[in-house]
Parts: structure tokens; C-alpha cells; sequence
């Protein structure tokens, strides 16, 4: 699903976000990314949603070298990927419906299989009586869930999170953790990048770590092969 | 893709359309002071321009009337009587250019010169008429502009029994000439705010794209394509024109009523029954749907210029 082959980001001006990195993701895993704050997590995470471009090296996702992908081609890239935020990233005049509808408004859905597939959506991170609100109504854990949501309505077989969890309390963390895992056992692939070590031991789950913008391990889960 | 998913891709997309059209409609309508601000300075830009070529069309209207309206007066030699007169008013209606003859004879002609010129005693004194006859000719109306007029008369004046043969369209053609610089200016004077009204239009939207800014990227984060993002704003740029062209159309319509009352009272004093005409359907169409189109360049040109700038991070 994902396949990095040495891949390399230099920002102008010197920084470097990651150097030589190589990894492959298969369909159906569910991968945390974790390292310290400028290790390189978000930068890789925008390599694969081409918010950003590698600057050497190659990177396949889902089957597309985004290498070669031409801007125009850039917003069908996207549709495929859904990317959910630490800070949700949610339209806040408008209600928590037409939030989530975006996705399937922007691939020019019809009304009536969209109203349907947000109230699947919704319901499935349990926010369906909310639907009418405004976004700022909700508490920072129900607006990660609409975030959720909006990532999860156009069926994505990818999904990429940036520290979903940043602001969260452990409670909220680990429902929002149990709600990846739902989605990942239907299929869906998951590359989750955070810096809460404890969450993702717990979970038993593939890591890799990332330090200084390099790859510093790639530990599978534990019972696994 | 199914049959029937292609089959519906037209409606779906038309249901788009009407959405975000509404949708940006209903913006302007939320912020209506701004809005109505933005469409009325649009609307006086263009009313001005507009305004200039109604004054143009009622001038074009009267010099027009008075140019296809022109007679010849052929006078006589002294020497050439009555029947002399008439046989060649005869003659000349017969002429191909010519539409009708009306023959004034000398008596008539001291008649009407004793009535009108105050001088009645004095033409007492004299011996003889002094006046010549006249025919006061009416060219075809194929024939009656002032270039043709004017090789009627040439041709007329070789006529043996003329003596002077006058077309007064002198000051028509000046008026007419004044009018044709007066349309240049207006055309002049239309680009440039026109062309304003492009600025205006393209500020506004680079305003709102920037107000925007945060939806914008979050659009883009989730897969729209630019022309999805630009949509609503060419929406935009189109209702600002739409509606400045109005406003535009209201403000001539006002001034021409305002205007109607004063310029029949000087036509009347003039025995005349011209009636100021204002703008037709004709014009009103192609003012909204010009100001509108021009809405959409500003914000087309607007959209292309900022929007690319928006990139999520």
C-alpha cells in the first residue's frame, strides 16, 4: 500500500525533514509512526497525502508513483487517502454534517447517497445525534470523531492520522485508538503517527520510529511474523 | 461506472451548480451591507458609461429626424412664370430620386412673405413682385441623407431655370460629427470603467479567498480539484456583476424619468413631440449580461491569480 524507497526531504534552506528513508507498507496494516517532535513524522505523513513533494527517492502509494503524479492529478490522489488532524481541521460555519460531507461533495456525489454515507459515517463514531451542530459545540474529543468521520465517509483504503490523540485524555485516546482498530479490521490500512509510547504498546501494533528524520526501527507486533 | 450513474452524472453535476450558486448568493445576502456596497459602486461605474449613450441615442434621435426631413428649396430665376413653374414641378416629380414637388407661386410666396416679414408696406411700394417662384422639393427617402441630398441639389442647380438652390443640413452634419466624437468618448470612457469594474470585482474576491483561506485549504486537504474551489468564487464575481448591472440599469431608469418631464417641456417649446426614450430590451439584456460576464472575468482573473497560492501545509 505504501512503499518508501529511499526517500529524502530537504526543505529550502538546509532543513532536511528526512534523509534515505526506505519502508513498505502492506494493505490492511495498521502502522504507528512514532519519534520525537522533528523526527520527521508529519513530514512523511505529507509526503504520502503529496501535501508535500520528496525531494529524492521514491514513493508509491497505493499502487501510484506520487513521484511522477502531475499536479492536476493531485486531487484524485487525495480522495483515496483519508488524513485526519490533531487539530481537526473542521469548517466551523458549518454544521457537523456538511463537515463530513465535504469529502463526497467534492467528488461530486449525488444528495441522496451522500446523506446516506454521512449518516453511516457518523453514527459509526457515534455522533449521529449531533449531526445539526456547529463544530465548536463539541468537545475537543466528539470534533477528533468528526475529523474521524470526514477521513472515513468516501471509503478511503487509507487512512493517515498526525497525532489524533495530541489533545485527548487517556480515555478518549484509547476510543479513538478502538475506532482505528474497527476500521482496520473491515480492511482499511492505517499509518498512525504519534509520540504516546504507552498508547501504542498497549495496542501491540507494527511501530516504526523515526529519528532525526531517519529510520531508527520498524519493531512488528508482538506474536506476529 | 454503471449506466445509470452516467446517466445521472448531468443532473448531479447541474445540482452542483444551482447548490453553489445559491450558496454564494446566500453569502452576499448574509453580508448585505458589503455586498450591497461592493454592487453599487459597480453599479455607478457603470451607470455612467450607460447613461452617456441614452443622452447619445435621444440626440442621434433628433439630428436623425431632422436630417431624413430635409426638403431643397429650389428658387427660380425671376424671369421664370408661374407655368413655367408648375410644368417643371411637374417634370420633377417624375424624377426618380425625387418623392414630391410642391410648388410655390409668386403671389403665394408675397403672401406669405407679407405676413410673416412685417414688411407689408413697403412691398406696397414696389411695382412688380420681386419674388421668385419656388419648389420646395422632398428627395426620396433612400436619397435623403446628407451625402445624397447633396448631389440632388448639385444635380438640380444645372437646371436651366434655377437660380438657387439651398439644403440646409449644414449644422445636422456638425451635430452629426459632434455626435460620432461623443460616441468615441463614451466608448473610451466605457473600457476604462469597465475595466474598473474588473479591479473592483477582482479585489472583492481576493478579499474573500482570503477570508477563505482556511476552508480553502481544508478543501484542497480533502481531494477537490481547483475548479471545485473556484467555482463558488466565479459564482461570486458573477451575481457582484449581475447586480451591480441592475443597480446600473435602475440608476439610468431613474434619471431618464427624473429627466422626461423638463426635456418635453423645452420639446414643446420647440413644437416638437419628442419623447426622451430610455434604455429598451434589448439594451437592458446586453447591460446585465455584459456587467455579468464581466463579473465573472474580475473574479476568474482574481481566482487565477490567488488561489494557487493556497496550498495546504
Amino acid at each position: 500500500m505504501i512503499h518508501f524507497d529511499n526517500v529524502s526531504k530537504r526543505y529550502p534552506g538546509g532543513h532536511t525533514g528526512l534523509s534515505n528513508v526506505s519502508f513498505r507498507i502492506e494493505a490492511e496494516e495498521m502502522v504507528f509512526l512514532t519519534g520525537h517532535s522533528g523526527a520527521g513524522k508529519s513530514t512523511l505523513l505529507k509526503l504520502i497525502g503529496l501535501l508535500e513533494r520528496s525531494s529524492g527517492g521514491q514513493v508509491h502509494v497505493n499502487g501510484r508513483n506520487l513521484t511522477r503524479l502531475k499536479n492536476s492529478k493531485i486531487p484524485y490522489h487525495r480522495r483515496e487517502v483519508g488524513m485526519i488532524f490533531q487539530d481537526h481541521r473542521l469548517l466551523h460555519d458549518r454544521t457537523v454534517f456538511d463537515n463530513v460531507a465535504l469529502p463526497l461533495v467534492v467528488s461530486g456525489l449525488g444528495h441522496k447517497e451522500t446523506g446516506r454515507r454521512v449518516r453511516a459515517a457518523l453514527d459509526k463514531v457515534g455522533l449521529l445525534h449531533k449531526e445539526k451542530e456547529p463544530p465548536v459545540t463539541l468537545s475537543g474529543g466528539e470534533q477528533q470523531r468528526v475529523g474521524i468521520a470526514r477521513a472515513v465517509v468516501s471509503k478511503p483504503p487509507l487512512l493517515l492520522a498526525d497525532e489524533p490523540t495530541g489533545n485527548l485524555d487517556p480515555e478518549l485516546s484509547r476510543e479513538i485508538m478502538d475506532l482505528f482498530s474497527q476500521f482496520n479490521q473491515v480492511g482499511v490500512t492505517l499509518l498512525i503517527a504519534t509520540h504516546d509510547i504507552e498508547l501504542i504498546t498497549r495496542m501491540n501494533k507494527r511501530i516504526l520510529t523515526l529519528k532525526k528524520g531517519t529510520l531508527d526501527g520498524d519493531t512488528q507486533a508482538e506474536g506476529s511474523a | 461506472m454503471s449506466l445509470s450513474t452516467l446517466l445521472r452524472a448531468p443532473q448531479i453535476w447541474l445540482q452542483r451548480h444551482a447548490q453553489v450558486a445559491l450558496s454564494s448568493l446566500g453569502r452576499l445576502f448574509n453580508n448585505s451591507l458589503a455586498s450591497f456596497m461592493t454592487c453599487a459602486v459597480i453599479g455607478i461605474a457603470l451607470a455612467l458609461p450607460i447613461g452617456l449613450h441614452v443622452i447619445l441615442n435621444n440626440l442621434q434621435t433628433i439630428s436623425g429626424g431632422w436630417d431624413s426631413g430635409a426638403s431643397i428649396s429650389l428658387f427660380l430665376e425671376q424671369s421664370v412664370s408661374d407655368e413655367q413653374a408648375a410644368a417643371l414641378a411637374q417634370k420633377l416629380r417624375l424624377h426618380q430620386r425625387i418623392e414630391s414637388v410642391e410648388l410655390v407661386r409668386k403671389d403665394a410666396a408675397l403672401a406669405e412673405f407679407r405676413r410673416l416679414s412685417g414688411f407689408a408696406e413697403a412691398l406696397e411700394a414696389l411695382d412688380n413682385n420681386p419674388l421668385p417662384a419656388l419648389l420646395v422639393i422632398q428627395p426620396k427617402s433612400d436619397y435623403s441623407t446628407a451625402e445624397t441630398a447633396q448631389l440632388l441639389v448639385r444635380e438640380l442647380g444645372l437646371l436651366p431655370e434655377a437660380d438657387i438652390v439651398q439644403l440646409d443640413l449644414q449644422w445636422v452634419r456638425r451635430l452629426q460629427a459632434i455626435t460620432v466624437i461623443a460616441q468615441r468618448a463614451v466608448l473610451v470612457l466605457a473600457t476604462l470603467l469597465g475595466l474598473a469594474v474588473l479591479l473592483i470585482i477582482g479585489n472583492t474576491i481576493r478579499l474573500e479567498i482570503q477570508n477563505r483561506q482556511a476552508e480553502i485549504e481544508i478543501t484542497k486537504l480533502i481531494g477537490a480539484t481547483n475548479a471545485f474551489i473556484r467555482r463558488p468564487f466565479l459564482y461570486t464575481g458573477f451575481w457582484y456583476g449581475l447586480f451591480g448591472g441592475i443597480i446600473a440599469w435602475l440608476l439610468v431608469a431613474i434619471s431618464v424619468t427624473l429627466l422626461r418631464g423638463p426635456v418635453s417641456n423645452l420639446a414643446n417649446l420647440y413644437e416638437s413631440a419628442f419623447d426622451l426614450s430610455s434604455l429598451d430590451w434589448m439594451n437592458i439584456l446586453a447591460l446585465l449580461a455584459g456587467s455579468a460576464i464581466l463579473g465573472l472575468i474580475g473574479s476568474w482573473l482574481a481566482v487565477g491569480k490567488h488561489l494557487s497560492a493556497v496550498e495546504p501545509s
